[in-house]
């Protein structure tokens, strides 16, 4: 499986019970010294009268595993959004780590700074063979000169064969991406945003979509990074979120319902609500 | 995802006959400048000058084609404007061969015709340094370059894209047309400049002088094919089919799009520029009529016709086009644009990968 070496891999007992060990740095720039990889705070967010989200609050602890649910319309893709500076908050702050304000950034330097994303269709660029998606996501100089220079290393090429076992596209690198199936689309996106080496993942329903089987496998997936990066993930798949989740996060009406354990918060009477109508 | 798929098709077309093709066509136009210069006019195998100027015209189209089709086919903006740029380049060529006309115009004036007509006493301050080719060669590509940052810069940064960004490049070449339309912009006004004598000394209509600006263009395309192959194949010319695809995803990897749309925005306006320097000593005018909005719809059709997303394509496509217009507005003139529009359905319709598209289909059957 992965290797224990990339940059931002910090080993895994330093976030389980202990908060303090995990004061230090995961990467020059960013500042966790209180354990929160990202806050978010009274963020409110209105589209045409709408408010899509009402003045949300969340934070995300280094190395979670973070499940949200919701109805539809609950506000969790616009989350993703302001999160990654697609859409600006009306007003509230979102910080990542302790000193970075996203507000101040392009979607462009979120993603450099270690934030990825992974939306809710997948969405590759599908006239490039697997291996060529992973080699434009890997992390690295992001300007036109680089790109007009750029080589691959030694180095990389090992990095881009161990994404491709982990997302289990090894017999695949030489495919257009845009001849994969669905599941298989899923797991580039997700092996992209990990060549990204993001410190923090937003997973938009990472299984719609695939197959039992592949789900399953992604679930093991999802299991596999967690400690070393920060995971958000959006799910409906009940079933998925059981078999992965630590902490899960109910959303409703744009702003947070519930928070705990999946056992606790299905039984919250106001979330069974919520999920059965009214 | 189908079209980026059979983009990405085309382009893999069969290299060795390609190549094969592609070697034979250009020993036809490197033998044609000779064929001009030292063969008998009476033997079948001379080339005319009416042939050769015909030929470099549409080499210089085929040239503009190209550079349409890395913003296009590759970056997927689609500009209706492209015609601008090649025309700046033309004026800015223009220029010097107006100045090198010297003292043998009607007025015999050291000042261009159109000046002393409009009873102007001394040059406008951008015409100084015009009487250098070098410095009209700089104009020719850096105006229509400088022109490109900016408003590329306006237009990307704000995000504009698809049809809007059509609109405004159409909006832009027709305000500058009507701005060259004018006498006191300095520019000839309607009839724009003509009646060139000479070039660095030698007569502009002399076999020689045609012959070597036919080498030049076959030249500049060349260098321009083999800088667009090396372009496309690098990370840069994936990250612009990354933008036409999937622009969002790619800002989500931490690419800001913006700077390599502007890169290969301005890096095909100054080829089209270029392409403009060396079309009008050929042709031997250049006025506002080459900035219409219809001319560089053309652009696109020729783009569109011979297969976008690849680079030979265009290059078919501007050759195939023009070659049957000169041909259709001696035969049929009146009909002519009801021609092209149908060619250009059926291209729609049926060819969605252009004439290179048929090519491949052709060897598939095979």
């Amino acid at each position: 499986m992965m290797s224990a070496t990339t940059s931002q891999s910090v080993q895994r007992e330093s976030w389980d019970g202990d908060t303090a060990a995990s004061g230090r740095l995961l990467q020059p720039g960013l500042d966790v010294t209180h354990g929160q990889i990202l806050y978010l705070d009274d963020i409110s967010v209105s589209f045409d009268g709408f408010r899509a989200l009402n003045r949300l609050s969340l934070s995300i602890a280094v190395g979670e595993l973070r499940c949200i649910i919701g109805p539809n319309g609950a506000g969790k893709t616009t989350m993703m959004d302001v999160i990654t500076g697609k859409t600006r908050a009306d007003s509230g702050s979102a910080f990542f780590g302790q000193t970075i304000n996203l507000a101040q950034h392009s979607e462009a330097e979120i993603a450099q700074l270690g934030i990825g994303r992974k939306f809710q269709k997948p969405t590759v660029f599908e006239a490039m063979t697997v291996q060529e998606n992973l080699e434009l996501a890997l992390a690295g100089p992001r300007s036109v000169w680089a790109s007009l220079r750029a080589r691959l290393t030694g180095q990389q090429r090992d990095r881009i064969d161990e994404l491709l076992t982990l997302i289990r596209l090894g017999e695949q690198r030489q495919r257009l991406a845009g001849l994969l199936s669905h599941g298989q689309k899923q797991w580039l996106e997700i092996g992209m945003l990990l060549a990204q080496e993001p410190q923090l993942l937003l997973l938009d329903e990472p299984v719609a979509g695939m197959t039992d089987a592949e789900t399953e496998k992604t679930a093991e997936l999802l299991l596999t990074l967690k400690g070393r990066h920060s995971l958000m993930v959006v799910e409906h798949d009940m079933d998925f979120i059981a078999s992965i989740a630590g902490k899960v996060t109910v959303l409703a009406e744009g702003a947070v319902l519930a928070e705990g354990s999946l056992q606790q918060v299905q039984a919250d009477e106001r979330v069974i609500e919520v999920y059965l109508g009214r | 995802m189908q079209s980026a798929l059979s983009l990405r098709l085309a382009h893999r077309i069969g290299p060795l006959p390609l190549k094969l093709a592609g070697a034979a066509a250009l020993a036809v136009l490197l033998a044609m400048p000779a064929l001009h210069l030292w063969t008998d006019p009476a033997s079948s195998l001379h080339v005319s000058a009416y042939t050769l100027t015909l030929v470099g015209k549409i080499l210089c189209y085929a040239i503009v084609a190209l550079a349409m089709d890395l913003v296009w086919g590759y970056t997927g903006l689609l500009s209706l404007g492209h015609g601008l740029f090649f025309a700046l380049g033309g004026y800015g060529m223009g220029m010097y061969l107006m100045r090198a006309i010297g003292h043998d115009g009607n007025y015999q004036s050291d000042l261009p015709d159109f000046m002393v007509f409009l009873d102007w006493k001394t040059l406008p301050w951008f015409w100084q340094g015009s009487e250098h080719l070098a410095w009209a060669l700089c104009l020719a590509v850096g105006v229509p370059g400088l022109l490109a940052l900016v408003f590329g810069w306006l237009a990307f940064r704000s995000r504009i894209k698809g049809v809007y960004f059509s609109i405004m490049t159409q909006a832009l070449t027709y305000a500058a047309m009507l701005l060259f339309f004018r006498n006191e912009t300095g520019f000839g006004g309607n009839n724009g400049f003509t009646d060139f004598k000479r070039i660095l000394g030698y007569g502009i209509a002399e076999p020689a002088t045609r012959a070597t600006l036919f080498l030049l263009t076959v030249l500049l395309l060349v260098a321009a094919l083999a800088a667009g192959f090396w372009l496309v194949n690098s990370k840069f010319g994936r990250i612009l089919t990354a933008i036409r695809d999937a622009e969002s995803r790619l800002m989500f990897c931490g690419y800001n799009p913006l700077y390599y749309k502007l890169f290969i925005w301005v890096a095909s306006a100054m080829l089209c520029g270029l392409a403009g320097a060396l079309y009008v000593p050929q042709v031997g005018i250049i006025n506002p009529g080459e900035m219409s909005p219809a001319n560089s719809i053309e652009i696109a059709i020729w783009v569109a016709v011979g297969g976008r997303g690849s680079l030979i394509g265009p290059v078919l496509g501007a050759g195939f086009i023009n070659a049957a217009k000169s041909w259709f507005t001696v035969a049929f003139p009146e009909y002519w644009l009801f021609f092209l529009g149908a060619l250009f359905i059926a291209t729609t319709l049926f060819l969605p990968r252009g004439l290179l598209g048929l090519l491949r289909r052709h060897k598939e059957n095979a």
